[in-house]
Formats: C-alpha cells, structure tokens, sequence
C-alpha cells in the first residue's frame, strides 16, 4: 500500500456512528458523509454497531443528520443491573407518583453535548411503558417516568447503558429538593427586588429633574407618594432576609455584614416615610430599592457558583460501584443486588477490574488485588482461598469468590470513612479576607454614624438625622458585598473550564498563601498503576512476548500492551499452548519458539542457560543498567532457554510531577510526601523528585495521615493532595483537601477542590489561579473602600445629597463587576 | 401633564403583570436549568413523533 492509499483508506474508513477512524478498516469507496452512501456501513465497536441498529430500528437515525455529535465510541458496560428491580433499590431510589406511575433520577455518564440531549430524551419511543426522559444537560441527570407494570427499571437501565449512557442511582434527592426551592425563592426576590428598584429609580429621576427645572409642589408630592408605595413592598418581601440575618448577628452578638445593611435600610425607609408626610427633605427610597437588588443578586452568584461545582463532584459522588454479584444458593447462578443489601456470610463474585464490595474472606479463585485506594500501597498483592480482603481495593487478576464478613459501615472502608466525616466536622473555618473585613467594617461605619449625628446635632440639629442617614446608605457594602462573591464565582467557573471544581472561594484564597502541601504518592504523584519502567533486552524479543501476553489478563501483560504496541508491531506473531503458573508467569510457543516470562525464580527453573549463548545479549545479574533502576517488579524473559531480558514493573512518576513541585517550592510552598506505601519506595520516589529525606513519610495508615495533618495545622493552614480513600481523613481535616483525578469517591466526597484532569500541572494552574483570585478580590475591596470613604467624608461634611449618594452607588457596584469579569484568573497559558 | 396621574399607575400595573409572570415562571421551576431547552429547541421534531422515514437515504 503506498502512502497516499493508506492516507485514503484512513480518512474514508469512520465509524458510521462515532465518525472514528475504523481500525484495520477496508477502503470502501470515498464517501464523505458517513453512513448515507449505499454501501454497508462500518464501525469502529461493536457497541457503535448495535446503537447504530437500535437506532435505524426506532425510526431515530435524524440522530445522524445532527451537526453537533458525540465523537467517542459507545462504550456500554454491558451489565444486566439487575440489581435496579430488587426492592430494597426501590426503597431508596424510586418514588411513586400521584398518578400511579413511578419515577427516578439518574447520573448518566457520557453526556457530552446536544446529541445526547436528543438521544436520551427520545429512549422512551424504543422502550415501551417508559413515558418521559427529561435531561438535564448541565448536571447530566435524566428524570425517568415509567409504568412500572409494563417495563422494569432494568431495561430501561440496560437501553441506555447500550446507547452508551451509563445509568447511575442519583443519592441526596431529598437535599436537592431543599435547594431547588431555596434557589427559586431567591429569583424570585431578586426579580421582584429588581423591578422595584428600576421604576423606583424613574420615579427618583423625575424628582431629581424637578430639582434642576422646577417642579409643581403636586407632582413632587405625587412621586414622592409613588416612591413609597413601590419601596415598602420592597423592604417588605426581597429585603427581609437582611433585617432576618441582622436579627440573628444581634441575638449571637457577632458583627455581621447584615447589621449595618439592616440600619441603612430601615433608618432610610423610616427617615423617607417621615419627609414624605411632612412634605419636606429628602427621601433615599431609590438608594434602598438599589441596595436591596444589588445586595441580592451578589448573594444569588456566590451561591450559584458554589452550587455548580457541589453537583460535578457529586456527580463523580454516584459513581461509586452500587451493585454486587451475589452467588445464588447452589453455587451457579449469580444475582446483582444493591450493595446495601448485602449481607454477612453471602458469597459473592467479583471479575476483573471491579471493586470488591465488602469486607471478607476469599473462598476460591487467585488474583492480584490493586489496594492502591484504600491504602496507597503501589505494588499489586496477591490473594488465595482463606486470604482477607477489603472493600473499595479493585480486582486486578482475575475472577474471585468471596464470602462477605462485614459489610456497609461495618467494613474498614465504611469505619475510614466515618472518620473523614469527623474530620470534616473538626476543620477549622478558613476565615476569608471580606469575612473578617466586614466585622471591621462594620464597627467603623457604626462608630462613624453617631459621629455624625453627635457633631451635626451641635451645629444643626435639622440636618444630623439626615446627614447619619446619608453616611448609612452610602458607605452600605454594596461594592464590598459584591467584591469577594464576583470575583470568586468568576474565578470558579473558569476553573471548570479547565477541569478544576472548586467548592469554595475560602479555599482559593487559603491555596493562595504560600503554606504546607502534603502529597499522597500513590496515585497522586505517580500514575497510580502498573507500568513498564525499564528493559533491557534485546528488541525482537518484545515481539515475541506480546504474542504470549496477548492470552493473559494479567495487569502486567497489560502493561507490556500499553508501552510495546503502539505503534502496532509489524507482522504478529502468534501463541499456542500458553500455560499460565499463577504467581509465576506464562510460558508457550511462539513461531516454533519456546518463551518464558515470568518472576526471576519461575524463569530461571525453566531456563537451562541463564544468558550463556544464543541470540540475547543478556549481561550478568546484578551489573547491568537495571541495578540502578527504580524500585519494582522484576520480570524476566526466555527464549529457547535463555535468559535474554529483563523487565522492571513499576508505579511511574507523574510526567509533570518534577517542573510542579519546583514551581511550587519556587514560589514558597513546602511540599511533603505522605504516603501509606513501604517506606523505602517512598523514599525513593521522594529522592528522584527532590524531596528532603525528613519531608518523606511513608507507611503511614489514614490515622496516622490524619495526625499528621493535624500536628501541621496547629501551625498554620495545610493543603492535603491525595486521591485514596486512605487520604480521605486527611483531606477532609485539612484547611484546603484537594482529590486529583481517578480517585475514590470518599476522597471526592471530602475534597474542597478537585482536579478532573491527570497530573500535577492542573495544580500548578490552581495554585496560580488562586493567587490571580487573591489579587483581584484585593484589588475589589480597595476600590469599594475607597468609594466609600469618598462618600463617607462627603456625608460627614454634609455635602451629600441623595443624587449623589444614587450616583455613587452603582457606579461603586459596576465598578467591581467589570474589574471581575475581565480579571484573567484561571487560564491554560502560563 | 396630569395625565401622569393615570399614565403611571398602569405602567405599574404593567410591571405587575410582569413580576407577577416571572414569579409564576420561577416558581414552576422554569430558570432551573438554562442550558438544556436551548439544545432542545434546536431538535427537529417533538419525541412524540418521530421521524419514521429517512428522506435522505437515497
């Protein structure tokens, strides 16, 4: 095939319903848009080949006409998720609604765009008895409405686990709800808030025209009697939540933003109410209808922001594994039930790369458990009949049988977790910087009032309450109430833009204060799987062991796959009568050779000369390249009795670990390693990354992760890195936790941030885009400041006026936004 | 100019509506999500009725 044949065969082969590339794909005739030509239609999977006639079958294949589509291969799980019928499923997740039919929200994986939307809302029309499909594209969440005499909820889990949307029970609907009315309730105030304060202010615009020009004492009257009757509402409704929350910092005697809000606001309403009787001086109802909206809708973006990354690491919460295998009576059959269900002394099953769902004993089958999560243990350990294991450790061999011993909160997973919780509750408060401002704030503006209507009282007593009144509005923290809330709401959602969901702004401003950062190892600053770190040998041989490695689903022959095989090996070979020696390695024929690969001592038992002659070049143990060589499994290889090369298995170093960790010591940070892995590989990462001998700590149990934290705290804020449930604790304690990418859901669940992408790069983004945040909340709060000293000197000195104060108030507030919304906090450029 | 005596007060019954509309809009759970009906009202037909012939296969 010449270049420019294959150039043709790769553009022209896509998947007809992905539009991938379709591998080792014939060249049918160009067609530009795939799977309208005539000609048979070719797919990348067959998941994509079966949603393709799942499709054409329901009438559905508009889908194929959509500009905007899913570009990733379907990817279904192929699970039967019996478990969504069991009744102990329905009691948690599915409610019964009025007319009889049953209803239940779903996490869905995979959605991604538009497409998605269309297709998952038209799964109803291939699944009879199911009635409504409602997506929610943001939190990527479907409302099923179903009759639950004619279709089970497993089938309609089973359609859209083959469209290629993996379903997920949502837990917490009932939170959710509370915060779905909270959130209406304050639209509404602000939509009601807002369109008082627009006609206050043209009501406020005629009086302040009449002013300049001369206006009939009627008109004055009646606009002033206009105003009134638009502000009480206002203050009545909207504005309440302010005199509520002044109330509560009064009854607990702290100095809340809310009390200097609540005197503005009424003292303004009363003195407004007083002029507009008596027919004389000014009234402020446009300033307080202003500050009522203004005041609210920043309050409405800080909570909107925060609500936003809550849901995507709740998202990644449901993901949990919800379901297990359990063995029927006999012994034969299996039943999938909720995890919730399970019981002590139950058998149940577990295949490869699945999480074991209790705590228990192995009663038959051998494989490499992955403890990686729970412990942070790198290297693989593995399991016989009569060995305990634990849940939340991953299955990385192959099938397993095992009884359940303790099960839920009963299992050391369940015990880990309870103590993240009380972690949580022992956190310290970070106080962000507009929380203590505002206690100051607050002290000063009262004190400055009086002062006022002290001095003024001496000279005029006619203009004092007036003049406190004025100094009262204007200096209201409009602009210092906007400040923080903007700045970090912007900063937020850029953050998840780039794959970082951030829980709160009170982090990112802790993150930006050069601190203690504890990094767990496993997982964190290594890859957290097995990979291959080194080999020598000779390069005709790595032919020869894929072909053996093809037949074994052993982590390690997926680790050979991973480094050897891309760019695919030309011309493969292939295996007969591969024998695998569990513990040991493999053997078998490849092209009429005989190879061995396996542990040192399985390969040397079967090996007559250990590197004497023959093809390899394989130097003496313990002289070579390799002796220097990271800590790991080692893995030789034979052929035709002779040792011939050598391979070492390890956990790798994150590739941007090393330039992170120099860009954070750079910039101030104190980096640690804290990890649960045996010491001496601890150490060793450490000394390839630059770590002191005294900042490495290895073997360390959650408990102990936890103390350590806690020791550090004492002495100032620490940021906790870690992706395991043995971080869990710790991450939960620490003023800022931070779960990076692949970890476990406990990890998620008490994290402030969490890292979406691979890697210690998105950190680095983090850390300086928290510190870019930092900056411009300063920058915020000096602007608000000096707008209300301005108008704070000008109230005392009896210069203002309510024109004035109606000018300066906006212009303080739009001032903040603006700076906010063009600040550059989070971007990829560095 | 004292026709502003009846001008205004039907501007605000106006805006009444108006708050009024948004009030029942929000409360109906209309401004949950604002990021799916924008898709949706880019989708061809309704789910009810689907598509059951291709016109463009040819």
């Amino acid at each position: 095939m010449t270049l420019a044949e294959a150039t043709r065969a790769a553009s022209a082969a896509r998947c007809a319903h992905c539009g991938l590339p379709v591998p080792g794909g014939d060249p049918p005739a160009p067609a530009e848009e795939p799977a309208r030509g005539a000609e048979t239609p070719l797919f990348c999977c067959s998941g994509c080949a079966t949603v393709y006639g799942i499709l054409r079958e329901g009438g559905l294949d508009e889908y194929y006409r959509m500009a905007e589509r899913r570009r990733e291969p379907v990817a279904s799980s192929g699970r039967a998720f019996e478990e969504y019928d069991h009744a102990s499923y329905r009691d948690l997740y599915v409610t019964k609604r009025a007319d009889g039919l049953l209803a239940c929200d779903f996490y869905l994986e995979g959605v991604t765009c538009g497409s998605c939307d269309w297709l998952v809302e038209r799964v109803p029309l291939l699944v009879s008895g199911l009635t409504r499909a409602e997506l929610d594209l943001r939190r990527a969440r479907v409302h099923g409405v179903w009759d639950g005499a004619s279709v089970s909820l497993s089938s309609i889990a089973r359609t859209l686990d083959t469209l290629g949307y993996r379903p997920h029970p949502y837990r917490g609907l009932r939170l959710e709800r509370a915060r779905r009315d909270e959130d209406r309730a304050a639209l509404a105030r602000i939509g009601i808030a807002g369109a008082i304060a627009v006609n206050t202010m043209l009501a406020a615009l005629a009086l302040y025209s009449g002013w300049l020009t001369g206006m009939e004492p009627a008109y004055e009257r009646y606009f002033r009697w206009l105003s009134l009757l638009l502000v009480t509402p206002a203050l009545i409704w909207p504005g309440r939540v302010f005199f509520r929350g002044a109330w509560a910092a009064v009854r607990t005697r702290s100095l809340h933003m809310d009390l200097p809000i609540a005197i503005a606001l009424g003292a303004g309403y009363a003195r407004g109410l007083y002029n507009t009787v008596r027919d004389a001086g000014p009234i402020y109802f446009d300033g307080v209808t202003l500050l009522i909206f203004l005041l609210l809708v920043g309050r409405f973006l800080q909570q909107r922001a925060q609500r936003a990354a809550g849901d995507a690491a709740e998202l990644l919460y449901s993901l949990s594994p919800a379901s297990a295998r359990v063995l029927e009576g006999t012994g034969t059959g299996t039943r999938d039930v909720p995890v919730e269900a399970l019981l002590p002394g139950m058998l149940v099953e577990v295949r490869a790369e699945e999480t074991l769902p209790a705590d228990g004993v192995v009663v038959e089958g051998r494989s490499a458990l992955d403890l990686a999560l729970l412990t942070g243990e790198s290297r693989l350990v593995t399991v016989a009949a009569g060995a305990e294991v634990f849940a939340g450790t991953v299955n990385r061999g192959s099938i397993l049988r095992m009884r359940v011993d303790r099960a839920g909160e009963e299992s050391r997973l369940g015990r880990i977790l309870r103590e993240a919780e009380a972690g949580a509750l022992r956190r310290a408060p970070i106080v962000a910087t507009a929380d203590r401002l505002s206690g100051v704030f607050v002290l000063v503006v009262l004190a400055l009032a009086a002062a006022t209507l002290a001095i003024w009282w001496r000279l005029s007593p006619t203009h004092a309450v007036d003049h406190a009144i004025a100094l009262l509005i204007v200096t209201c923290p409009c602009a210092l109430a906007l400040a923080t809330p903007l700045a970090v709401s912007v900063a937020i959602g850029r953050a998840a833009r780039l794959g970082i969901l951030v829980r709160g702004g009170a982090a990112l401003e802790a993150l930006a204060r050069p601190g203690r950062i504890y990094f767990d190892k496993t997982g964190t600053v290594t890859e957290g799987s097995v990979s291959l770190l080194a080999w020598e040998g000779p390069e005709e041989a790595k032919r020869l062991v894929l072909a053996l490695e093809r037949h074994s689903s052993h982590p390690l022959a997926r680790a050979f796959e991973v480094v050897w095989d891309a760019p695919p090996v030309e011309g493969e070979a292939v295996a007969k009568d591969v024998v695998y020696t569990a513990g040991g390695g493999l053997e078998g024929i490849v092209e009429g050779r005989r190879v061995v690969v396996g542990s040192p001592a399985f390969v040397s038992a079967r090996a007559s000369r250990p590197g004497a002659e023959g093809r390899g070049t394989c130097p003496p143990a313990g002289a070579s390249a390799l002796g220097s060589a990271p800590e790991g499994t080692p893995v030789h290889v034979a052929i035709d009795g002779a040792v011939v090369g050598r391979a070492v298995f390890g956990d790798a170093i994150r590739d941007d670990a090393r330039a992170s960790l120099a860009w954070l010591r750079a910039r101030g940070y104190d980096p640690h390693l804290l990890s649960g892995d045996d010491p001496g590989i601890v150490a060793s990462v450490g000394a390839s990354l630059d770590f002191a001998a005294d900042h490495c700590r290895g073997g360390a149990i959650p408990e102990e992760k936890l103390r350590v934290v806690e020791e550090a705290e004492r002495r100032g804020p620490v940021v906790m890195v870690g992706d395991g449930v043995n971080d869990a604790a710790a991450i939960a304690r620490a003023a800022v936790g931070i779960g990076v990418s692949g970890g476990a859901e406990a990890c998620l669940a008490s994290a402030d941030v969490y890292l979406t992408r691979p890697g210690l790069g998105t950190l680095v983004t983090l850390v300086e885009g928290s510190q870019r945040t930092l900056a411009v909340i300063r920058r915020n709060i000096v602007f608000s400041v000096a707008y209300n000293l301005v108008g704070a000197a000008l109230a005392m000195t009896g210069l203002i006026n309510p024109l004035i104060a109606a000018i300066l108030m906006p212009a303080s507030s739009m001032t903040v936004l603006l700076a906010s919304w063009k600040s550059q906090t989070f971007t990829t450029d560095r | 100019m004292s026709v502003i005596y009846i001008v205004i007060p039907l501007a605000l019954i106006v805006v009444g509506v108006a708050v009024a509309a948004f009030l029942w809009a929000a409360k109906r759970g209309q401004f949950d999500d604002l990021e799916t009906p924008a898709v949706r009202a880019l989708h061809e037909d309704a789910p009810a009725k689907p598509a059951k012939e291709n016109h463009d296969r040819s």
